[in-house]
């Protein structure tokens, strides 16, 4: 049995959707119901839905033996997992937004308001910028306009947040999707299943792509 | 039943222990703490560079030990024969899963000195043997890195570029290869033999032909090395757990040639990493070649992780009249028919017994 990490949510129903074309269904996810592991013995699989943050964390620690997981998560928290697939589902972007006209004045120190302080001091240490990390956990897009920080780091879909908060992308990070990942070693020792689901969500990504 | 005194990791530590002694290992005892700049200046190579400082009475900057390579390295000097030494020493260093300080127990070789093929595969042997002795389900991936290095850097000569696409190869990242392929214009005919490197791995004896033929034109010697180090395997029983996996990766600062991970089943992260690491040597002013690995034992607690039933088999519960005498020969029969004995005049909270046994003295038995 397989165990299959899924981020609870919209982009959670996409991947499973995903899985069940791909051969590996269990009509059981989709009922109203509370639980949150639902078993299909025929196709040897065990889902179970988690907060999207966590799923690197099931599956690096060894309770999920694969998982789908945001890039974004992959960058901040760099978990020790195997990244096998990009299945181009929940595209986005990581991006650095301002308040309209904004402009960065070198001589002082840039405020980032973020929840993805690895991925911006990151971001900011290649670019040779000194910054200041404001560490929050929601609504980050109001902390510039406060006066809290100069700039957000974000993830970015349509700009619309952005745009109702007056609020524009300054510079693009790195474009963020939805990926598979697997633990080390659950790859050695069930390889062949992993590498089946592989192959045929390869497969279905492709088909979705073209 | 006695519960035995040794629990399975511990167990575990002494077979490894003979297994060394086998091979002629000698065991290396050494001073829990260390110089700090012997470790500021080789912070790469550590697991975690955070290292518990302390200043010491002669107010020299001293370390907890993180490591147990670098010290061998800095106690042993250069040999034209093979030093053979092993440990089994605790490190304290930051656990990658809670980012606290930790300490560790761990056992593994180095061998130091004129390290041919034949001695590398005597260490991949030994590695084996290790992970045979923690679980029959075991896989030890082996890798070369020289073959690896030897198409990244075929790729481009950019260290920031090699080391992105070094990163994509050790998370079995195809699709992120491809990327960086396509971010910094590197042509297909460089950037598909990376990607099926990645591609290839499993059962040695399967892959090797694959890799010879792959690496034809860039790296034939490397694999020939790999080749004749895996034919250590051969006839050996262990043939089916020894991959070829090019996702092992070490840092290229340090090591070179022939690196390996082992790992056993439901234990989550690998409980075994090893390798040659020459350029370590070099950079410590040593002109020996070296090649050891280290066992994780922290990571063999879930495997080993027998639930205790009880505390002990019987608790005997005397009252203020039972004599010391008493109590005691009472004991030496339960101990003597192999039974753990726990005396108590309450019974103890959040402890569970097989049986209870009550005595009571003569006053309050005549009472």
């Amino acid at each position: 049995m397989l165990n299959i990490a899924l981020p609870k949510g919209r982009l959670g129903e996409q991947v499973y959707d995903r899985f069940a074309r791909a051969g590996f269904p269990c009509p059981a996810l989709l009922e109203d119901t509370r639980k949150l592991i639902f078993e299909n013995p025929d196709a040897m699989v065990r889902y179970f839905w988690v907060k999207p943050s966590d799923v690197a964390i099931y599956v690096e620690r060894g309770a999920a033996d694969i998982g789908v997981a945001g890039k974004d998560i992959l960058l901040e928290y760099a978990p020790e997992v195997y990244e096998l697939l990009d299945l181009e589902l929940g595209r986005c972007t990581m991006a650095v937004a301002a308040p309209s006209g904004f402009r960065d004045d070198m001589r002082r120190t840039l405020r980032v308001a973020t929840k993805f302080s690895h991925i911006a001091e990151d971001y900011y240490a290649a670019c040779g910028r000194d910054i200041d990390i404001v560490h929050l956990n929601g609504s980050i897009e109001i902390a510039p306009i406060l006066g809290l920080t100069d700039v957000i780091v974000d993830i970015v879909e349509t700009g619309a947040t952005l745009r109702e908060n007056r609020l524009e992308v300054i510079e693009t990070i790195v474009p963020i999707s939805a990926r598979l990942i697997a633990n080390k070693s659950s790859f050695q020792f069930k390889r062949t299943q992993i590498e089946c689901i592989l192959t045929q969500l390869r497969k279905e990504t492709e088909e979705n792509h073209d | 039943m006695n519960t035995p005194i040794l629990n399975r990791s511990e167990r575990t530590v002494f077979a490894l222990r003979r297994l060394y002694a086998d091979r002629g290992y000698t065991l290396y005892r050494m001073s829990k703490f260390e110089e700090y700049d012997l470790y500021s200046r080789n912070k790469d190579f550590l697991v975690s560079d955070q290292v518990i400082t302390f200043t010491d009475t002669t107010g020299r900057l001293l370390a907890l030990k993180p490591d147990v390579t670098l010290s061998i390295i800095k106690n042993t000097v250069d040999t034209d024969a093979v030093e053979r030494l092993c440990y089994h020493e605790n490190v304290y260093r930051v656990s990658g899963g809670s980012n606290r300080f930790c300490e560790i127990m761990q056992t593994g070789v180095e061998c130091i000195g004129d390290i041919d093929t034949a001695l590398v595969g005597e260490n991949l042997y030994l590695a084996a043997q290790c992970l045979g002795v923690i679980s029959d389900e075991f896989v030890l991936n082996v890798s070369n890195l020289d073959i690896l290095l030897s198409f990244v850097e075929r790729a481009t000569d950019s260290r920031t570029v090699q080391d992105a696409l070094i990163d994509c190869v050790a998370h079995k990242n195809i699709h992120g290869i491809r990327a960086v392929c396509d971010q910094f214009g590197i042509e297909e005919p460089l950037c598909a033999p990376l990607c099926a490197l990645v591609s290839l791995c499993g059962q040695y004896e399967t892959v090797l032909p694959t890799l010879l033929t792959l690496c034809a034109d860039v790296c034939i010697e490397q694999a020939q090395e790999l080749a004749d180090a895996l034919a250590v395997f051969e006839g050996s029983g262990y043939a089916d757990h020894i991959h070829i996996d090019f996702s092992v990766v070490s840092d290229r600062s340090y090591y070179n040639g022939i690196i390996f991970k082992g790992f056993v089943n439901t234990v989550p992260d690998s409980v075994l990493t090893g390798g040659q690491y020459d350029r370590l040597m070099q950079r410590m002013q040593r002109r020996s070649r070296a090649i050891g690995f280290a066992v994780y034992l922290d990571m063999l607690e879930r495997l080993y992780d027998e639930p205790i039933p009880y505390d002990a088999d019987v608790l005997v519960l005397y009252d203020e009249g039972v004599s010391a005498d008493m109590l005691r020969a009472r004991c030496d029969v339960l101990i003597a028919s192999g039974k753990s004995v726990y005396t108590s005049k309450t019974v103890p909270l959040k402890r569970r017994f097989r049986e209870v046994i009550r005595m009571k003295g003569e006053v309050n038995a005549r009472g």
